[in-house]
């Protein structure tokens, strides 16, 4: 028979062995060894403190009173778990970009920082989380008593062993869950305690199922036939309860802080939630498994009147089977240590980061740099915090005196904590959500909790009969289980519908109707965007800021150690070399806040910078985060816009380009005609001549003598068409090869003008400003005199006044020298000027000479020499200017 | 580049779209899991009980639909699970086509 005695020294055993384990894996963590403490495995694992002793215990008395009701509180998480793509995902990843320490730094980072919503959402952490330690209290001493009852020797009074057992996992969780500061650095050694635990009690349940079903109903088909033939054989739960039930676990899992605590903050890499995705429902079916079996075997078994919150150790006691009484017994044990030690932890943190360190930085006020260890300050409000939310507890079960079920304590502490959900997941998925909105939803749901559920559920008078009954003074719309006159629905429906409802009005309806400060809406779009840009949120100006002051004040939070590697780095990061202070840039600030708020929390770590740096600054980069959305609109449509002016100027180009080649086209179809009409003049008189010649007799030598210099003119003419027809080409194509040789414009033109006038009939004078002329020339002195050459013989061609007078002047315009050609003829008609450059354009075809090359000609020497001809306008007779290329000039000595 | 070039061009850009059209259809299946799960739970709301006075469905039968629905649901996510590592897997190589990403 096992004594208390014996039991207490189990427990003792099995608490050394849980010290044992997370001392060593914290070693095993801090020699970065131990890769498995980082699996999923032990992730999964962790997240089962989810089943605290109220499962344990509670579940079976649930199922002995209504059914299958019970499977709900694993139904809702399950829901959670298969959803993580939706939900879990975003609140893991937000949780570690933003270095959150608990439910209430994410509640308060989302909302700019607010440190009165990290308050409000702590005390409903704090009054929430009190009933649920109560119940974990009260399960230990109710297992206890079992054994007590058992066993007559042991001297057993329960008010002491509730304070004892207290004080004991107070202790225990000091110990183990204070143990560093920084929230972030994983606590491997409680987490792998858990670990533990988790399956100590998964065993101890299993094994009590598999000895019921097996051991006593023998086997799994009488079992079904008892379980029908059971008063709970029929399918009997409220379709109400049901629904809220699944709904508020599934919104009590993801709000828990302690849920959060092994979720998020414990959280090693993003990717162990998808195997805790099915690993976890996976746990909370086998931990359901077996839940209705025992409750039927216990309803069969056990005296009428007998607690069906103890079956499972009450069961196998009956049985004479101690042991497995005794294994169900660590299981419990286990549950109800897991659950307190890190709820313990999560709201030590909270309280210590949200209430304890603001009070003491607003009575220190611009003290944040002064000397002295902030480490001590907030470790020891850790440690108070602990023993007064124990002590809550403690106070709560002596309160409500321990009568109500296990079952509906924990629904109550569920109801509670479910009021966040509004806000958190407002904050998660809606950008326009803000603090007054949150406050506000909080607010309403927290007021309509503790008056509907919480008050009129610890009994003992603390709301009166009447007022239950009547409502306060006596209205009746106003009580507490039928607000607005609304009767009928179980109060726990009622309670949980009326607050969480109105609390998601008031939410939505202030967070419309307020507007965000900017460091809000930066951090809306931080959190709701998290996977576009997973960054720090939020800028410093340092300009004020004493590097010294925050080394100091670092040293204080971190550790000196740690927070002089941080500064070296940062030294290190900013202009390579260590062994300086950091300059306090923008992004220093950012990175130190981050690593400060893993261990005071965001809202305080963002107050104890500025209180050393003086102001926030908000960036540019920043201010496009928040402009994201339009920000993207307009990026895309003035890249629409952008494409579409490329793509009209494209067509513009392809039509000019179309244009060209379709003149060009001409021109070439043009060129083609006017060559062979050229070609074929020439052909037509040498081949009538060459066929007079061989067809007619008797020709005088006379006659022959003219035919033939006709012909061999007609072929000069040919060849020289064919000349300029090659030189053109040449000159096109770029091919040419200049011979540039040094000279003077005079004796260049001495030389035009002699070969001009040479075989003309002389009819033409030349009138020469021959002062101007002497200019020293570097270029191809044979190409520019062809070009005077062509100019002079034209003039002497086509001027048609009596006394036929060329005047050659050279000028200076515009630092450039031009060399004017002006005959005294009647000149060149206006329409004709813009062709006289084109190819085979000539004025008046009625004069036969050349065949309209030769200003084509002048004009593409000219512009392969560097300089330009072109038609001088308004002269008296025809006029052209030549430009001397800049390049080529000198002026004369 | 000649017609061949371009073939071995765009042979891989092709299976790398069927990849992340995979990718996309399975977080689509992710995203309705859920939906699905609670479709199946909410069935038994539909169910008679004790007092309809009509033939309550007994709670074995009760028992075996739930378990059986939850069964399915974890087997589902374990597939899910698998697949979506053996894609990440696969898409290692390519940094900005991160499954996790989003």
């Amino acid at each position: 028979m096992a004594t208390l005695n014996v039991l207490i020294l189990v427990c003792l055993g099995y608490v050394v062995l849980l010290f044992g384990v997370a001392f060593a894996a914290d070693r095993l963590a801090a020699a970065g060894r131990g890769k498995w403490l980082r699996s999923p495995l032990i992730y999964t694992l962790s997240l089962s403190i989810y089943c605290t002793a109220w499962t344990f215990y509670g579940a079976v008395g649930n199922a002995a009173r209504s059914g299958l009701e019970f499977v709900t509180i694993y139904l809702g998480p399950t829901l959670v778990m298969v959803g993580w793509w939706w939900g879990l995902r975003k609140l893991v990843r937000v949780g570690r970009s933003q270095r959150v320490t608990s439910i209430a730094d994410l509640i308060s980072s989302r909302y700019g920082k607010s440190n009165t919503l990290a308050i409000c959402v702590t005390t409903l952490a704090v009054v929430g989380g009190t009933p649920y330690i109560a119940l974990q209290l009260q399960s230990i001493t109710l297992s206890f008593s079992i054994f007590a009852e058992a066993d007559p020797t042991g001297l057993y009074r329960e008010g002491s062993s509730v304070f004892w057992v207290a004080a004991g996992l107070a202790v225990f969780a000091i110990l183990f869950g204070t143990r560093n500061l920084d929230v972030n650095e994983r606590h491997h050694g409680v987490v792998t305690a858990i670990a533990l635990e988790s399956v100590v009690k998964l065993f101890a349940l299993l094994a009590v199922g598999i000895f019921v079903v097996w051991g006593i109903a023998g086997g799994l088909a009488p079992m079904m036939e008892r379980i029908d033939a059971s008063e709970i054989g029929k399918w009997n739960v409220d379709a109400s309860r049901w629904a809220t039930f699944t709904f508020l676990s599934a919104a009590a899992f993801i709000c828990l802080p302690r849920m959060f605590q092994v979720m998020v903050v414990e959280n090693d890499d993003e990717s162990h939630l998808r195997t805790a995705a099915w690993a976890f429902p996976l746990y909370l079916l086998l931990m359901s498994l077996f839940v209705v079996p025992i409750a039927v075997i216990g309803l069969d078994l056990m005296p009428k009147g007998s607690n069906p919150d103890l079956f499972v150790l009450t069961v196998p006691l009956s049985q004479g089977n101690d042991w497995l009484a005794m294994l169900s017994f660590i299981g419990g044990f286990s549950s109800a240590t897991s659950m307190v030690i890190v709820t313990a932890m999560a709201l030590s943190t909270m309280v210590s980061n949200h209430v304890v360190m603001p009070i003491w930085l607003s009575t220190h006020e611009g003290s944040a740099s002064v000397s002295g260890d902030v480490r001590t300050i907030v470790l020891m409000a850790r440690r108070v915090s602990i023993a007064v939310i124990m002590a809550l507890g403690y106070f709560y079960y002596r309160v409500s005196g321990g009568g109500a079920a296990l079952a509906s304590i924990g629904l109550v502490a569920f109801a509670g904590i479910s009021q966040i959900l509004p806000a958190l997941v407002g904050g998660l998925f809606w950008r326009g959500a803000t603090r007054t909105g949150a406050l506000v939803g909080l607010s309403i749901g927290f007021i309509l909790w503790i008056y509907t559920l919480l008050l009129p559920g610890m009994g003992g008078g603390i709301i009166p009969i009447s007022v239950i009954e009547n409502g306060p003074f006596g209205w009746g719309w106003l009580r507490p289980q039928a607000l607005f006159g609304i009767e009928g629905i179980d109060p726990m429906v009622h309670s949980v519908m009326w607050s969480l409802s109105l609390n998601t009005i008031g939410f939505c309806v202030a967070s419309l109707l307020s507007f965000p400060s900017p460091l809000e809406r930066l951090q809306g779009a931080q959190f709701v965007n998290v996977f576009d840009h997973s960054v720090a949120p939020q800028g410093w100006t340092g300009s004020v800021a004493q590097s010294e002051d925050l080394m100091i004040m670092t040293q204080r939070i971190l550790g000196v150690v740690p927070a002089q590697e941080f500064f070296q780095a940062e030294a290190e990061r900013q202009n390579g070399r260590t062994g300086r202070l950091p300059e306090p840039t923008p992004g220093f600030l950012q990175r130190l806040e981050r690593e400060l708020s893993g261990s005071v929390g965001a809202a305080t770590a963002h107050a104890m910078i500025g209180q050393i740096v003086g102001g926030a600054s908000v960036s540019v980069e920043d201010l496009l985060a928040v402009a994201d959305e339009s920000a993207q609109l307009l990026e895309y449509s003035s890249q629409l816009e952008a494409k579409s002016n490329e793509l009209s100027r494209t067509a513009l180009k392809l039509r000019e380009a179309n244009t060209k080649l379709t003149q060009v086209s001409k021109q070439k179809d043009a060129f083609l005609s006017q060559v062979s009409h050229e070609l074929r003049t020439p052909m037509t008189s040498i081949r009538a001549f060459s066929e007079i010649l061989r067809d007619t007799d008797g020709l005088s030598a006379e006659e022959q003598t003219r035919y033939a210099a006709i012909i061999h003119d007609e072929a000069l003419r040919l060849t020289r068409l064919l000349d300029d027809l090659l030189d053109l080409s040449v000159l096109e194509s770029g091919q040419v090869s200049l011979n540039t040789g040094d000279g003077s414009l005079s004796a260049v033109l001495d030389r035009a003008i002699s070969g001009a006038l040479a075989g003309g009939d002389g009819k033409l004078s030349v009138r020469r400003v021959r002062a101007s002329e002497r200019i020293q020339l570097h270029t191809d002195l044979d190409r520019l005199g062809q070009v005077f050459i062509n100019l002079i013989s034209n003039a002497q061609k086509y001027c048609d006044a009596a006394l036929p007078e060329l005047t050659i002047s050279t000028h200076d315009v515009g630092g450039q020298v031009v060399i004017d050609f002006v005959d005294n003829g009647s000149g060149i008609p206006a329409e004709a000027q813009a062709l006289v450059f084109e190819k085979f354009a000539r004025v008046g075809s009625d004069k036969a000479g050349g065949a309209g090359l030769g200003l084509a000609i002048c004009r593409e020497i000219m512009q392969r020499l560097g300089g330009d001809i072109a038609y001088l306008p308004g002269q008296g007779g025809a006029a052209f200017r030549v430009s001397l290329p800049v390049a080529y000039q000198q002026a004369a000595q | 580049m000649t017609p061949e070039e371009q073939g071995e061009h765009r042979r891989p850009s092709l299976f790398l779209e069927r990849q992340s059209y995979r990718r996309r259809r399975l977080m689509d299946a992710a995203r309705l899991l859920p939906f699905l799960g609670a479709a199946l739970l909410a069935v038994p709301l539909l169910w008679p009980d004790e007092s309809d006075g009509t033939g309550a469905v007994p709670l074995s039968a009760a028992i075996f639909y739930i378990f059986a629905c939850w069964a399915v649901l974890i087997l589902i996510n374990v597939v899910f699970g698998f697949a979506a590592r053996r894609l990440a897997a696969r898409e290692k190589g390519d940094a900005e086509a991160d499954t996790w990403q989003r």
